[in-house]
């Protein structure tokens, strides 16, 4: 119970204190609204591509709305040092960090239904299977939260994690299948998107939207699920190893 | 007597640096505890080792009773740790930062907005309860970061230069806050640098210079080898000619100067009478307005051990903490 009080208001006070904020409430609407509308405007296309476009603008918001936020609650507190007072807490540390990533594991997911709520009023969603759609934006919002948190550690500058996230996000827009088919890639890609958690995320996102994914749900969220796992165990340990000197 | 922290042969390196250099000393429970030294004689890394925010090289730790070598946060629901800089949350008000602290103990919500405000209140902080903490004063801040501190009631304090940094009147309330602590039987770990501090709140002392602890004891202990001399200074409103061999011939054995005018200073390895000088002086023609036993400081004990004048210490130190 005491465990429970302790992870519940962290959960809390991140949501009220950065989550919440009007800034970022704003960029979770503004941003899957400038993705769809660069993809209608770069393709020509009408209502009928939206379908096609909906896997990928929801992977991207979800991608860039949990490791943006990842830098300020965790590099933002690491060096202000009030992330010392939660390592100090008789917490158990793996429950702290999911705690701590708690709150962007829901922005995430809260920033993927955006682009679909605003597809509710364009296009028919009956044939979407949500029973493997939602399990995907909650693993890939996990998966992303987890990159973010990877990238918040090997930094100490808010900046710095925004910078270096880039070095991630780009690239996996452009590699993961979210709207470009692997298949089209060059073949010295190919092994790099496979490498890349996203891809597997897409690849359900696609086949939940519009039946076009190339490898079984489960096999596709068993493998987004040993990356959020490995991510994670990676984060602490380097949490461990460069701030608990 | 029950030790709350017991310490053996502790070590800790930054690369070639040894910032603690095998140390070893035992808390008591209840005792109030100073660990004295200059910036970067390794006070805070000794904390952080203690309280699980650093990994020693090697050595034994023991809180509570508690083996913390292997496992430095088994020991972490019974202390409190007030950092040298204040590290609560910006965002959240003073309330919401004291409920947010008792919360990571597990504290109940009725439980903790009560322990809240009455720590508030305990801070003079309540008219100030509403405010951001971004919004609060130095010495302000500094008050509701000890009241995050013992929000969940430790039995070990560890407190990193409470009063560095903030004004007179504020440092005064919280080494009563300090000593209030103590008597309510906290085992109180403080770290400073303000000597005459640990001087007047210490039951015992360390001084730590280099990541060595040079010395440890009470302050009666840590100040008796000085104290082996007696020193009685009389202030004199008017100045009699050749005073200093007067007096050093009608009183042998007592060594007299005569360091200015109006001043006299006498010296004796056993405890002295001032009742017959003063009434030889004032025959004399002397009007006598002062005579004063002198005490030894912890000051002049740590400046003997350590070669390091505590006065440069302080400066130092208010450099970077700002003044106080």
């Amino acid at each position: 119970m005491k465990l429970w009080i302790a992870f519940w208001n962290i959960l809390l006070k991140d949501m009220r204190t950065y989550y919440l904020k009007p800034p970022n409430i704003s960029w979770g609407l503004i941003f899957p609204l400038a993705w769809t509308g660069m993809f209608f405007i770069k393709t020509g296309s009408g209502m009928e591509s939206i379908l096609t476009l909906l896997p990928g603008v929801v992977a991207i918001s979800i991608l860039f709305g949990t490791t943006s936020m990842l830098a300020v609650t965790v590099t933002f507190e690491k060096k202000n040092r009030s992330f010392e007072r939660l390592l100090l807490a008789p917490i158990p540390f793996e429950l702290l960090m999911l705690a701590k990533t708690s709150g962007a594991i829901l922005f995430g997911t809260a920033n993927a239904f955006v682009p679909v709520i605003m597809a509710v009023f364009l296009v028919d969603l009956s044939q979407v299977v949500w029973t493997a759609f939602i399990p995907a934006v909650f693993m890939i919002a996990v998966a992303s939260t987890f990159l973010g948190l990877f990238i918040a550690v090997a930094v100490s500058e808010v900046f710095e994690a925004q910078t270096f996230s880039n070095f991630f996000r780009f690239p996996m827009i452009f590699l993961c299948g979210l709207f470009f088919p692997i298949e089209k890639l060059p073949i010295f890609l190919k092994p790099l998107s496979y490498a890349l958690p996203l891809t597997y995320g897409a690849d359900v996102l696609h086949g939940a939207v519009h039946t076009g994914n190339v490898l079984p749900f489960t096999i596709d969220l068993s493998i987004l699920g040993v990356f959020c796992v490995g991510l994670f165990m990676v984060s602490l340990q380097n949490i461990r190893r460069k701030w608990i000197l | 007597m029950t030790c709350s922290i017991a310490v053996e042969r502790l070590r800790k390196c930054f690369g070639d640096v040894e910032a603690v250099s095998e140390i070893s000393f035992s808390v008591h429970q209840g005792e109030l505890f100073g660990f004295l030294g200059p910036n970067g004689a390794g006070k805070t890394t000794t904390i952080n080792m203690l309280t699980g925010l650093a990994r020693p090289d090697s050595g034994i730790i023991h809180i509570g009773g508690i083996d913390c070598t292997s496992n430095p946060r088994a020991a972490q629901h019974l202390v409190g740790i007030v950092p040298d800089e204040s590290n609560l949350y910006p965002e959240l008000t003073g309330f919401d930062n004291l409920c947010f602290c008792a919360s990571l103990y597990g504290l109940r919500k009725a439980e903790r907005q009560a322990r809240a405000w009455e720590l508030l209140d305990t801070f003079n902080l309540t008219k100030a309860a509403d405010r951001k903490f971004s919004e609060y004063s130095k010495g302000m801040k500094r008050k509701l970061t000890i009241a995050a501190g013992i929000i969940h009631k430790p039995e070990i304090l560890f407190l990193d230069e409470p009063t560095a940094g903030i004004d007179v009147a504020s440092a005064r309330q919280l080494r009563q806050l300090i000593i209030d602590l103590h008597e309510s039987g906290t085992t109180v770990f403080l770290t400073t640098h303000y000597i005459e501090e640990a001087e007047r709140l210490c039951d015992r002392v360390a001084f730590i210079v280099s990541g060595q602890i040079l010395q440890i004891g009470t302050v009666e202990h840590l100040v008796q080898p000085i104290h082996a001399k007696h020193v009685v200074q009389i202030f004199c409103t008017n100045s009699i000619p050749n005073i200093q061999g007067k007096l050093s011939s009608s009183f042998p054995g007592l060594a007299f100067t005569n360091p200015k005018r109006g001043l006299i200073r006498l010296e004796a390895d056993e405890q002295i009478s001032i009742g017959p000088i003063i009434r030889y002086l004032e025959d004399l023609g002397a009007e006598v307005v002062e005579a004063r036993k002198m005490r030894h400081s912890l000051e002049d004990v740590f400046v003997r051990i350590t070669g390091i004048e505590a006065d440069a210490m302080r400066k130092e130190k208010e450099k970077k903490g700002g003044a106080r």
